[in-house]
């Protein structure tokens, strides 16, 4: 707990930690990429794509849910149940828990209920909802909701102008033409055009959320678009920090492999063949079923349920990136073989320069291309991971939100005459726009990084 | 060849041991033998002695690697990890938890998980390569660029919302096929046609996008510019020259997979309540039944393994450049 102010105090969760800290690692990298004027260029040119620019512009504001959502935030005065920064900014959704199933949009109850009219007899009804505004016109309301989004978006890309005019020295007006124009080498419309787009819809959603459950809410109440949002956290972190864990273990071996031979070569690739000949999804199970057995045997290591929720997500974060190294390290160590045989690399160990050096000038930079894209690569995958498992029962915990825990819902939902269709479809259009950006995005990252693919 | 075949036979040795390892120590993490005899022996009726008696009988009352009081070579012989894990290498499953023959459960749903497996592959196969062929003809133009986007839609949707949205489909509101069960025979037909189609679409995208990059990687060499100079048109070009050089790269992806399609899928089978042994498996994480867990790791490695060295073996038959050394 570190207090703020006037009895605000905020808290991190282990994941919470790592997310930032990655965060600031990010931050700290593009400063040293900005130095490199090669390195800058290729990342220029991966940027030089629309739908490389709409990705990213998308899969930044996923990652800046999911950063909203893991800074805890506890209120002393206000008596409520402590909730991350987005618990904060969508109080009106965590407090309107209805009853049961309803439909977007819906004024009543899915279900009929059994009540008592007004002659004295039973009758079966659909009660109204609680936190439903019945007397508010969806049309005004999102009439209000555009003008405000096309309010903000026009700041945001009002001050994003001025700092391109500024750059390059011009207007205002002279830059924003210059970017409709498309005379910018990057493609500033579109990303522009995005950003508003995103702006608007988020903004709708947010206005009328207050009046009505927007995509509706599940069996026992809750609304379903504060559980989607909810989900961008788990579905994030899970693609994200699993790199993290992956990342140190491959390239140390990787390159330990490539560069010194003989028996640790030999060792090493013992290790990732047989890792890699168990079924991962196995492999992640067993390890699961490990994890939850330590963990119910030392229930003093978590305070509440949200805290071993989060130790778990940890835990499931880790055995991922133990079971998923196996491919890049083996990519690295061919890499490396290859390196190290070069002429220059060659020529500078004869003159003396210490294996260290090789590493940290010629061998990092020269596989760099390959983490970067076996990573945007594998982000998909473990979005996609963490839904099939959390159906298998080795996922997240029961209690996080989570859009395998949504979709696994769903089948008993599914069931349901009429059906209940709206998790599954929020849960499904959610996680599609993540995976489909991270996919698109990852192309274009794999065509430009490359060297050798020339199937574009 | 053949010294080559038993070096990579001896290879695979170590790594299975390997593999072993890992699930017994995962298995023994999580239980100790003291927890399985109450398990199996209910939570009524268990007394020290009771445990004791299940432990001699199923062999559980052996130290886990290293037999301190036995005598010379047994100290490693006779413990539980030599006398459980090592008897997998014979195929020995021996019993699950519950008391079932593990062996005779596997064969027995073998036929299910290849009943889907096989098609849905065999199917799959065709479809991508035709595609993907249909691509490269047309490349550079229009229908390439929708193809390819419509092709990454497809690969980043959950093979889950694809179950559950051809259930809803084709079993709920259509009721063209039931919505899961099994049957033997041709009665079973019925039953299987929703999930291969499934996996067949699912698989889709990646699939001709993957085929299409390793056309085109192939089309763009020297023999293909020389064939297309000798006047042959594009049609025969791709299917005379660049299929049949493909074949070799096409072969690397296939030939791994096949001996794991006896593995059945875990989701797909369990989604449609098939008895193969991707469902089997599931049941037995679900239950915590480490004995099947254990048998499954085995022979999912095994088979793994098995596909890589059949690959090798592959290569020198549609490959004469290849020649593999002893």
């Amino acid at each position: 707990m570190i207090p703020l102010f006037n009895g605000i105090s905020i808290y991190f969760f282990w994941t919470d930690i790592m997310i930032w800290g990655l965060f600031f690692s990010l931050l700290v990298w593009s400063r040293v990429i900005g130095r490199s004027e090669q390195v800058k260029a290729q990342w220029h040119r991966v940027f030089e794509s629309n739908v490389a620019m709409i990705a990213a512009i998308i899969l930044v504001t996923y990652f800046a849910i999911a950063l909203m959502d893991s800074v805890q935030i506890h209120l002393a005065h206000a008596n409520t149940q402590p909730g991350s920064f987005l618990d904060v900014l969508l109080t009106h959704l965590v407090s309107a828990t209805e009853r049961t199933y309803s439909a977007p949009f819906a004024l009543s109850e899915f279900t009929k209920s059994t009540q008592m009219g007004l002659n004295g007899e039973m009758q079966q009804v659909y009660l109204p909802l609680k936190h439903v505004d019945a007397t508010a016109s969806i049309w005004m309301q999102s009439i209000e909701a555009i003008a405000l989004g096309l309010v903000i978006s026009a700041v945001l890309i009002g001050l994003h102008g001025l700092y391109l005019a500024r750059l390059n020295q011009t207007s205002l007006i002279g830059m924003l033409s210059a970017i409709w124009f498309e005379q910018t080498k990057l493609p500033w419309r579109t990303a522009y055009i995005t950003l508003t787009l995103l702006v608007v819809v988020m903004s709708w959603l947010f206005i009328l959320s207050y009046s009505f459950h927007v995509l509706g809410t599940d069996q026992v109440g809750i609304d379903v678009l504060y559980e989607t949002l909810k989900s961008i956290r788990t579905g994030v972190l899970i693609g994200v920090l699993t790199t993290l864990v992956m990342l140190p273990i491959a390239l140390t071996l990787g390159i330990t492999a490539g560069l010194f031979k003989g028996w640790v070569d030999d060792v090493i690739q013992y290790l990732y063949t047989t890792l890699n000949s168990i079924p991962s999804v196995l492999l992640i199970a067993a390890a699961v079923l490990v994890m939850q057995v330590m963990i119910n045997n030392h229930p003093d290591w978590m305070q509440s349920t949200a805290e071993r929720a989060d130790l778990r997500l940890l835990f499931l974060v880790g055995i991922l990136g133990v079971t998923s190294w196996t491919g890049l390290c083996r990519l690295l160590r061919a890499e490396t073989l290859k390196i190290s045989q070069m002429e220059y690399v060659v020529a500078a160990r004869a003159f003396g320069v210490s294996r260290a050096k090789v590493i940290s000038r010629h061998i990092l930079p020269n596989v760099m291309h390959i983490v970067l894209i076996s990573v945007v690569l594998d982000f998909s995958s473990l979005v996609l991971a963490e839904a099939v498992l959390s159906y298998v029962g080795v996922g997240v915990d029961p209690t996080m939100n989570s859009w395998g825990n949504m979709i696994n819902q769903a089948r008993l939902e599914m069931a349901r005459e009429p059906m209940v269709w709206w998790s599954l479809f929020s849960a499904f259009v959610f996680m599609f726009i993540l995976v489909l950006a991270a996919n698109l995005f990852s192309d274009r990252v794999q065509t430009v990084l490359n060297p050798r693919d020339n199937t574009k | 060849m053949f010294a080559y075949i038993i070096r990579r036979l001896l290879y695979a040795i170590p790594i299975l041991i390997g593999v072993n390892l890992i699930t017994f120590a995962l298995f023994f993490m999580v239980n100790t033998p003291d927890d399985m005899a109450r398990a199996q022996l209910g939570a009524k009726q268990t007394s020290p002695e009771l445990i004791q008696a299940w432990k001699v009988a199923h062999g559980y009352d052996k130290p886990l690697f290293f037999n301190e009081k036995a005598p010379g070579f047994e100290k490693v012989t006779n413990t539980l990890f030599t006398q459980e894990s090592l008897k997998l290498f014979m195929f020995d499953f021996g019993q699950s938890d519950a008391g079932r023959q593990i062996s005779s459960d596997i064969l027995q749903r073998m036929v299910p998980s290849l009943s889907i497996a096989l098609p849905t592959f065999m199917i799959g196969l065709i479809t991508n390569i035709a595609l993907a062929l249909l691509i490269v003809l047309f490349r550079g133009s229009v229908l390439d660029s929708v193809t390819m986007t419509i092709a990454v839609a497809i690969m980043s949707i959950s093979g889950l919302f694809y179950i559950i949205a051809g259930q809803v489909l084709f079993s709920k509101l259509l009721h063209w096929v039931p919505i899961s069960g099994y049957a033997t025979g041709w009665e079973g037909a019925k039953f299987v046609v929703l999930p291969i189609l499934i996996g067949v679409f699912a698989g889709l995208g990646s699939g001709v996008r993957w085929y299409r990059s390793l056309f085109l990687e192939e089309i763009n060499k020297d023999y293909v510019r020389t064939a297309r100079a000798k006047g042959l048109s594009e049609i025969s070009v791709l299917f005379k020259h660049v299929v049949q050089n493909g074949l070799l790269p096409i072969l690397t992806g296939v030939v791994v997979v096949i001996p794991t399609l006896f593995m059945g899928s875990l989701i797909m089978e369990s989604f449609f309540g098939i008895p193969g042994l991707g469902s089997y498996t599931i049941d037995a994480i679900n239950s915590q039944d480490f004995g099947i867990v254990k048998a499954m790791v085995f022979l999912g490695s095994v088979l793994y393994i098995f596909g890589l060295i059949l690959t090798d073996i592959s290569y020198t038959f549609f490959d004469p450049r290849v020649r593999l050394n002893g």
